[in-house]
């Protein structure tokens, strides 16, 4: 595609002046306060669960148990030195405490509290401005680099300055809206998560766009490879243990999230919790981490009043013509749809070499990338005026601390909270769907994947996966019918603003499969749709052909091929 | 829950109509707290505020009845809407400019809602989606920045409870605290009440239940004694579930109170309005006739209407459904709806659990 048809040359100023303003310098240059203020927090939350003292050392024992068998049967080079010690001193006092009987009372409390103490400075992330400034600069001309070496290829493009990020990736939607919003209160950035790459591509538009470094949870097997714990200790993470379930460990790091977001920092979750392995745009939301963001935004009322900072949410759709991971997503999908046995997750990003060739593999062949900005909520999913207020369905201004308020006093509720985030939850699904951006590439692998489905309905998933080469070829006119037909459905929908399309999709209907066709997945060895000498239409592998089909599911457009 | 504590709560509870049920409703709630009721005829709010009285009913000396929503609405944080559905969307219009969302609703109408494309009727529909139908709650949530919402249903009939004979009632809201507050407003040593999480599987129980009335009330009217209303209960509870589940209610839901619960109480009750519209039909009247004499709405009428349609677009059995709309708009008589539907091909006794 012809490169510099759309380009994107808009520079945004940063926001905030300089580091010195943002909150998460603050934060990590008082780590150990903070740490403290986050152990007491968690504190709290674990003590309103085990209502009893009884309860309480259940719990110890219980987590005391899974961590004695995490260490046993995974242990992972990023793990401290001291865990074994450290889990065999909390057996030792558990002991005692079960044959002392109640002589003393604090002993349970101090125990946990040792435990939670121990889990919030593992969490806890570690950003240094200067090592944020290196990462980024490193990050960005690298990435230029290795992306003018390879679209330009002739000698000594390495060091061409022809091509930027910006033309590679576009990013469009509510831009300017989130930009006024950050500068108005604390914002939650909620991306579709579909590709490893999505942390870095968020990072990189985080920054394009002037706002200040986002905390987000990194999974903590990231930190095993000492470069790219480097990199991400410097972009503002912090750990998540997917290891560790048990509830000692989710409280803290609840605690560690609505804490940051209270002090105004920005923050970032993957609602969709890991990356959706079947191709589908994320429907069911991991609630989480989501409720630390409305619980905070209650802690903000019940502090400050009508003067409390407020928090945004902004849905985020990263949108892709080829996912790297793709071959391996799907298979894990099929897998534990066929049957529901349990299965190992794959990780491809086990080795510093693994994640460098990915990189390289991306920067160098990746097709273009678009990011869509969704509109700024309140934490209630309400939308936002200019000013940042909450308004209703007839722009009638909210006073969202309403929500939380009984009887004219704000009240804590857990239940109600976590009824609020399902709904938040489903604001977020809402407008991922409708801020997905469609591409030429989605649209023809969806035709594709439906008229071989429609053609054997007799068949269920499984079976249509594995027909033989030769039931698998489409005749063009077919294909263009079947394009043209959904083609017109998606800007029927478009008009009723429930869908987006890439601006590729307004060329012709030929020019649209020709640059679906040569885009879709087209890194991948076995490529989901190919050209026929005949000009007919087939694919070489039905599970990636379903992969891209995916990312059209749940719009009603079968029913039109 | 400390059960009669007075003065729990520094506001007035609001009732926003004054049928029979929202005048029960009222009764209820005035015994431990002080009641706002919204009345739309002026007569009535007069009447009410002097003679302590109106249709056939006392009203406790704690209800005050007003004329003004907005007055309501800024005077009251807990509001129980109780105005017929066909009404209902229009009222919670009215209402909503004065709402905000520290508000809580309770509403105890057993009805749905229609929300066609503009232009449309129900006839020019082919097929019904689930986004077509709201139950009033759906209502509430469109049309309002509400989102403590919940409902009432149960075997309630509001002539007993003005004797005060003993009875019970569920509360259903997604939210803890609203059922509490259910339960809190409404318990007395004469009146129990349940809880349950599932909103909508409630809401519909309530609805659905009428059509099943109809069809008692035309067993009666046909002299068809109580073996046949005993199986029209228990095949009227298995369609109820069919629809209700597809709607997105829970199975059990509709074996509690405020399901099978109701169901019985409506099936036997020779009062209610739409036992009465059942009732007279098989004796011969034409709907026209017993709609046109009848003082408050028989909600199973409308329902039939909908949920016939809901059947045929969701693909679900349902024969009593189907064959009372046949009997209502279609001219079929009542002595050949019971043939038919005693010739319907079914023989699974219990299917969906």
């Amino acid at each position: 595609m012809k490169i510099n048809r759309y380009r994107n040359k808009r520079k945004y100023e940063p926001i905030l002046p300089g580091p010195k303003e943002w909150p998460v310098v603050q934060i990590s240059r008082n780590r150990k306060e903070f740490v403290q203020e986050v152990s007491d927090s968690a504190f709290e939350r674990i003590k309103g669960i085990t209502r009893n003292k009884v309860a309480l050392i259940e719990e110890l024992e219980i987590t005391l148990f899974k961590e004695k068998a995490r260490i046993r049967q995974n242990s992972w080079k990023v793990d401290p030195d001291d865990d074994a010690s450290f889990w065999n001193g909390v057996k030792s006092r558990l002991l005692d405490l079960s044959q002392s009987k109640n002589k003393n009372s604090q002993e349970a409390d101090n125990i946990l509290k040792d435990i939670i103490h121990r889990y919030a400075s593992e969490i806890a992330g570690n950003f240094n401005t200067s090592h944020y400034r290196i990462a980024r600069t490193i990050a960005t001309f690298g990435f230029n680099r290795l992306l003018n070496a390879a679209r330009i290829k002739k000698f000594g493009s390495f060091w061409s300055d022809q091509l930027t990020m910006n033309d590679k990736i576009q990013i469009n939607g509510e831009v300017e809206k989130l930009r006024e919003m950050a500068k108005k209160g604390t914002i939650v950035i909620v991306p579709t998560h579909s590709s490893n790459l999505d942390s870095i591509l968020i990072g990189w538009v985080i920054y394009t766009l002037g706002l200040p470094p986002v905390i987000y949870g990194a999974g903590l097997n990231l930190f095993n490879i000492s470069i790219i714990a480097y990199f991400m200790n410097s972009l503002g993470a912090y750990k998540v243990d997917r290891r560790k379930k048990n509830i000692i460990y989710l409280e803290t790091l609840k605690a560690y999230s609505a804490l940051a977001l209270k002090k105004g920092c920005q923050s970032l979750f993957f609602p969709g919790g890991t990356r959706a392995r079947s191709g589908k745009i994320e429907k069911e939301l991991k609630l989480g981490l989501l409720g630390t963001a409305i619980e905070a935004q209650r802690i903000n009322y019940q502090e400050k009043g009508d003067k409390a900072e407020k928090i945004y949410v902004v849905p985020v759709s990263l949108n892709y013509h080829f996912v790297l991971e793709a071959p391996s997503l799907i298979h894990q999908y099929l897998e534990k749809q066929g049957q529901e046995r349990y299965y190992v997750e794959n990780d491809e990003f086990s080795s510093s070499y693994k994640i460098i060739t990915f990189l390289f593999k991306f920067f160098t062949k990746g097709s273009n990338i678009s990011v869509s900005i969704g509109k700024p909520m309140d934490v209630l999913g309400n939308n936002v005026d200019d000013e940042g207020n909450s308004i209703d369905r007839h722009n009638r201004l909210i006073d969202a601390k309403d929500y939380f308020t009984f009887q004219d006093k704000i009240t804590i509720d857990k239940q109600r909270e976590e009824e609020y985030t399902r709904m938040l939850a489903e604001k977020i699904v809402d407008q991922y769907s409708k801020i997905a951006r469609v591409f030429s590439s989605h649209l023809v692998a969806f035709a594709a994947f439906e008229i071989l489905r429609k053609r054997n309905r007799k068949l269920d998933l499984f079976s249509l996966l594995r027909l033989p080469e030769e039931d698998l070829i489409i005749s063009y006119d077919e294909l263009k019918r079947v394009c043209a037909r959904l083609k017109d459905k998606i800007f029927e929908r478009v008009a009723e603003k429930r869908m987006s399309v890439a601006d590729h999709m307004h060329e012709p209907i030929d020019e649209i499969i020709d640059h679906g066709i040569s885009n879709v997945g087209m890194y991948h060895s076995k490529r989901p749709l190919i050209r026929l000498n005949s000009g007919d239409v087939t694919t070489m592998d039905m599970n990636l052909l379903y992969f891209y089909r995916n990312r059209l599911d749940g719009y009603g457009l079968e029913k039109h091929v | 829950m400390d059960m009669g504590s007075k003065n729990m709560y520094n506001k007035p509870i609001g009732v926003i109509g004054a049928g029979s049920f929202g005048l029960a409703v009222a009764n209820l709630l005035a015994e431990n707290n002080s009641v706002l009721l919204y009345a739309r005829n002026i007569e009535v709010v007069e009447a009410i505020n002097k003679n302590k009285s109106w249709d056939k009913y006392n009203i406790h000396s704690n209800v005050c009845a007003i004329n003004d929503i907005q007055e309501l609405a800024e005077k009251c944080e807990i509001i129980f809407p109780v105005v017929p559905s066909a009404n209902f969307r229009e009222m919670i219009k009215t209402l909503s400019p004065f709402l905000h969302p520290y508000h809580i609703l309770i509403h105890a109408t057993k009805g749905l809602d229609l929300n066609l494309p503009a232009g449309c009727s129900l006839s020019d529909m082919k097929v019904l989606e689930r986004h077509h139908i709201k139950t009033m709650s759906e209502v509430i949530t469109d049309e309002s920045v509400v989102v403590r919402v919940g409902c009432l249903a149960g075997p309630n009939l509001a002539g007993e409870i003005a004797k005060g004979l003993p009875a019970a009632t569920v509360v259903a809201s997604h939210f803890n605290e609203v059922i509490q507050i259910g339960q809190q407003l409404l318990r007395s040593d004469r009146f129990q009440v349940y809880g349950n999480p599932d909103l909508t599987g409630i809401e519909l129980c309530g609805v659905l239940k009428n059509i099943i009335a109809i069809a008692s009330g035309a067993l009666s009217g046909l002299g068809l004694g109580e073996n046949a209303r005993s199986l029209l209960i228990s095949r009227g509870m298995v369609e109820m579930i069919y629809l209700g589940r597809a709607m997105g209610g829970k199975t059990e839901s509709f074996i509690g109170l405020a399901g099978i619960g109701d169901l019985v109480a409506t099936s036997h009750s020779t009062l209610s309005r739409n036992f009465t519209v059942g009732r007279r039909l098989a004796e011969g009247e034409s709907l026209q006739d017993i709609l046109g004499d009848m003082q408050e709405v028989a909600e199973g009428v409308n329902t039939i209407k909908i949920c016939k349609k809901i059947a045929e677009s969701f693909k679900i059995r349902a024969p009593i459904t189907e064959i009372l709309h046949r009997v209502l708009f279609e001219g079929l008589t009542m002595e050949e709806a019971v043939q038919y539907l005693m010739k319907y091909p079914l023989n699974v006794d219990v299917d969906f659990m």
